[in-house]
């Protein structure tokens, strides 16, 4: 199920990466912002939880728009090290402004889940879990059919082959971008907002699924959908064997080593195509 | 002319984005000789230049001077070696100043060991002093030394090709390799730096250049070779390329297609 | 008058634990002034040979612990039949091993460096920060683990019979961290005035050419990350010495995100650039928590700043001061320049 999340954490991020060339430090705040924000609709306005899901990735949708309008635009022609440095202003500013919203304590949400676990033969799955595996292949499937099938979607692989080919060839690259982003950060706050009520909301988890995210788009390569999906769940996998052998404290450790061992052997990244995504 | 040759390049291919840019290139530079490469766009003369001087790998042959072969070697080790070239697009150090771009260029010339510069040793201080001073020679030796306090990104069109030579030559080339160094230059730039590249010439150095102005290269240069569609069409004294009838159709051709497109 | 403003400055900071009696600024002054260590190291690395490095923390952190285990002594399993054990060390001595270790872990940095490139780069360098934390976090039988190393022993000078001083105490430990940053600043200012600053500078700004004229790549790059782990590995040693007691808490991102910070507005590639930055970052936040401004408040401005600073300044405020300075200056000389190239224009 982890799998899942991280895949759909990582694609978001590799198609910002992809075909915005940012380093996108504000996608763990996104996460975070997801999982708020189903805390908010659920407990405090009572929404219905199954409302509150895509209604919680919408507003992610929102505010990654309102990043890349606000922000990105300005800084399309600047150097990568300036961007960056906006990017992690961004980051510390969101996740300060959410802490003193929200004060450091963690918060549940409650789920409508059965709490009893579904048996499938000798398998016991939590409702809840499923769900989430559920909804996360959906959304997986669902941005790989925009990518592939819709406009917008040949609109964004023709950006990331060639940017300024695609401006000639009559792309508007606003949209885009604007996309994008907005695109990636959906999935993030979905990814948030699904995982949200299993585990605990606190302002510091975006910091982690981040640079989880960031090990799966190292691990796929560069703006690849397929390389982002099986990362995903290849990430997921190493860290159960890790956790499995050395000690589950090391668990987390496990995907960042994969990140620096992979990077130095194959600096590109594992599955790197240049020419494709989706 | 016939002296050793300096640079000998042998079947070179090369290869990249699915593009053969060069196919079976061979020719050879004498010692203190001044060759030119001539030829359409995208003949090839660049991806040459890259190749040679380590910036990209070559699919197939040999690439040896003086005895050395140069292919895999690292840009920084090929320049160790005495070959230096500059770029086609206009290339210094826009951040800095004039003379601080050449110090840069002198970095060959000084051996400064980290530990004597941590400890702030007297040697440090007096062999910065030297560098200097040889900024400074060179500086006037193309001519632009009055400007060397001013930042790069300052100067004039003209002056900024000048630096990139200057930055060139403090490397203390063997064998230069120009990249369309008066491309974009006036006439009078372009007579100044003829000039210039003589005095090159004359102490010494051995210059490969690749160049579209025709009459320059006719004056300055002893050999042409043309190339073509990443190969060698002709080869010979300026003269002799002036009239060969593959060098013309291969220009020609070329502004067919820029009428017809 | 560029060395009269220095001396003139280096007297008013000797002079400071003379007529600041109050001891809770004197410790705001020490963090500080170790911080500020911290980023001018960062700034050789980033600022100077331009190399994104988000894992700076890292090598303070490594200093911190090495120093520490070092000093209190350790012993620890290797493999389940291999005890390791060493006795307590002299804190210098142990500071020096700080100072190596770091300096060996930016070394592999360094190399690593020059192989994975951009953005790539400082995803390896972030995660192995994180790395090294959650290894301090769960090594329980060496670092104690969340429990922190305790007892720290501050440094001493003893040569028996001349000599028996240790830094106990704000005042000593603030001229400490002071003649520490006169070090550091000048070991890296010496670097970045010779030969070897102007081949990482050169990288920084145009790495094509820069090897064109024979500046090896990865020997730079090398040599930059080792000097600025090396120095930040001290900063961490003198961090724990002075504070007595570490833990895997001093890994944490946000460090390094405070040091980054510090050089990017105060200004990278200048010398002066983190002391300013440094002196900012480092004080506003005890003049802002006297105002009673809540600490994620005054992040979320610090984020903002920084914004603000990298999209109209993003050289730093140093840059941008001595710019204006320089405009101001030669606001008189530039009517004949300007009649000058009038003049070349004409002639041709």
């Amino acid at each position: 199920m982890l799998g899942g999340i991280y895949a759909l954490l990582g694609i978001g991020l590799t198609l910002i990466f992809g075909i915005m060339r940012v380093v996108n430090f504000t996608h763990g705040e996104l996460y975070s912002f997801g999982a708020y924000m189903m805390f908010a609709l659920v407990m405090l306005l009572h929404v219905n939880f199954f409302l509150a899901l895509p209604l919680a990735m919408a507003l992610g949708v929102a505010l990654g728009a309102a990043i890349e309008f606000i922000l990105l635009r300005k800084l399309r022609g600047a150097d990568i090290d300036t961007t960056m440095l906006v990017m992690i202003g961004a980051w510390i500013a969101m996740q300060n402004l959410e802490q003193f919203i929200w004060s450091g304590v963690a918060k549940s949400v409650r789920t409508p889940f059965p709490s009893s676990p579904l048996v499938l033969g000798g398998l016991s799955v939590a409702w809840s879990r499923l769900f989430v595996f559920a909804v996360a292949i959906v959304l997986i499937g669902g941005t790989y059919a925009v990518v592939d099938r819709t406009r917008l979607g040949r609109a964004m692989r023709a950006t990331f082959q060639d940017s300024d080919a695609a401006r000639l060839m009559g792309v508007d690259i606003d949209t885009v971008y604007l996309s994008t982003f907005a695109l990636g950060s959906g999935l993030a706050a979905a990814a948030g907002a699904l995982l949200g009520p299993i585990f605990v909301v606190s302002p510091g988890m975006g910091d982690l699924a981040a640079l989880k995210a960031f090990a799966v788009v190292i691990l796929g390569g560069m703006g690849s959908i397929p390389g982002a999906t099986i990362g995903g769940f290849l990430l997921a996998f190493i860290e159960e064997m890790g956790a499995g052998y050395v000690s589950s404290g090391y668990r987390d450790a496990m995907g960042f080593l994969l990140i620096i061992l992979v990077l130095v052997v194959r600096p590109t990244g594992l599955f790197s195509r240049q020419e494709r995504i989706g | 002319m016939n002296g050793n040759p300096a640079l000998s390049v042998d079947r070179l291919s090369i290869r990249f984005g699915g593009v053969t840019a060069v196919e079976g290139m061979t020719f050879a530079v004498q010692e203190g000789e001044v060759l030119s490469l001539i030829g359409p766009n995208g003949a090839g003369k660049t991806s040459a230049f890259n190749a040679i001087t380590g910036y990209l790998p070559a699919a197939a042959g040999d690439i040896v001077y003086r005895g050395r072969p140069l292919n895999g070697l690292k840009p920084s080790s090929i320049a160790a070696l005495g070959v230096v070239r500059t770029f086609q697009k206009t290339s210094v150090f826009s951040g800095r100043t004039v003379i601080d771009n050449v110090l840069i260029g002198l970095h060959l010339q000084s051996r400064q060991h980290p530990l004597a510069i941590i400890l702030g040793l007297p040697s440090i201080a007096r062999e910065e002093r030297r560098l200097v001073e040889k900024a400074r020679e060179v500086l006037q030796f193309v001519g632009i030394e009055s400007r060397k306090d001013e930042l790069a990104s300052s100067l004039a069109y003209g002056e900024l090709r000048l630096l990139e030579v200057a930055v060139a030559l403090a490397a203390r080339p063997a064998l230069l390799l120009l990249d369309e160094p008066v491309a974009g230059m006036n006439s009078i730039e372009t007579a100044s730096f003829m000039e210039t590249l003589g005095r090159i010439r004359a102490s010494g150095v051995t210059v490969l250049l690749v160049e579209h102005d025709m009459k320059m290269v006719m004056r300055i240069s002893d050999r042409v070779l043309c190339l073509n569609q990443g190969r060698i069409i002709a080869d010979g004294s300026p003269s002799e390329i002036q009239r060969h009838p593959e060098v013309i159709r291969a220009y020609l051709g070329e502004r067919h297609a820029r009428a017809e497109g | 008058m560029r060395r009269a403003a220095t001396a003139a400055l280096l007297a008013f900071l000797i002079s400071i634990p003379l007529w600041v009696g109050n001891l809770y600024v004197l410790h705001v002054l020490i963090v500080t002034g170790i911080f500020t260590i911290a980023a001018m190291s960062l700034n050789l690395l980033l600022g100077y040979t331009g190399q994104l490095s988000l894992g700076h923390v890292a090598f303070f952190g490594i200093g911190a612990y090495v120093s520490s285990l070092v000093s209190l002594g350790f012993s620890v399993h290797l493999a389940p039949d291999c005890l390791v054990t060493l006795g307590p060390q002299p804190v210098w001595f142990a500071m020096l091993w700080a100072i190596a270790i770091s300096g060996f872990f930016g070394w592999a940095i360094g190399r690593i460096s020059f192989k994975v490139r951009g953005a790539y780069f400082v995803i390896v360098t972030i995660s192995f920060a994180e790395v090294v934390r959650l290894v301090a976090l769960n090594w329980d039988e060496l670092t104690n683990g969340p429990m922190a190393l305790n007892n720290i022993p501050p440094l001493s000078l003893s040569i028996p019979g001349v000599i028996d001083f240790s830094f106990i105490g704000k005042v000593p430990n603030y001229y400490l961290v002071l003649a520490a940053a006169i070090v550091a600043y000048v070991v890296i200012a010496r670097l970045v005035h010779s030969q070897a600053g102007r081949a990482m500078i050169a990288l920084r700004e145009n790495e094509p050419l820069a090897m064109s004229v024979g500046i090896e790549v990865t020997r730079y790059l090398v040599l930059s990350a080792v000097v600025s782990a090396a120095i930040a590995g001290m900063a961490g040693a003198l961090y724990a010495q002075y504070i007595q007691i570490v833990d895997p808490n001093i890994f944490l991102f946000i460090y390094t995100v405070t040091m980054v910070i510090m050089v990017v507005v105060g200004g990278k590639g200048t010398l002066a650039g983190p002391i300013v930055g440094g002196m900012i970052f480092g004080l506003l936040p005890e003049g802002l928590r006297s105002l009673e401004i809540p600490p994620e408040l005054q992040w979320v401005a610090y984020g903002v700043l920084m914004i603000v600073i990298v999209s109209i300044m993003p050289s730093g405020i140093v840059p941008a001061l001595a710019r204006w300075w320089n405009d101001r200056v030669h606001a008189n000389a530039r009517p004949a320049e300007a009649s000058q190239a009038d003049a070349r224009q004409a002639a041709q």
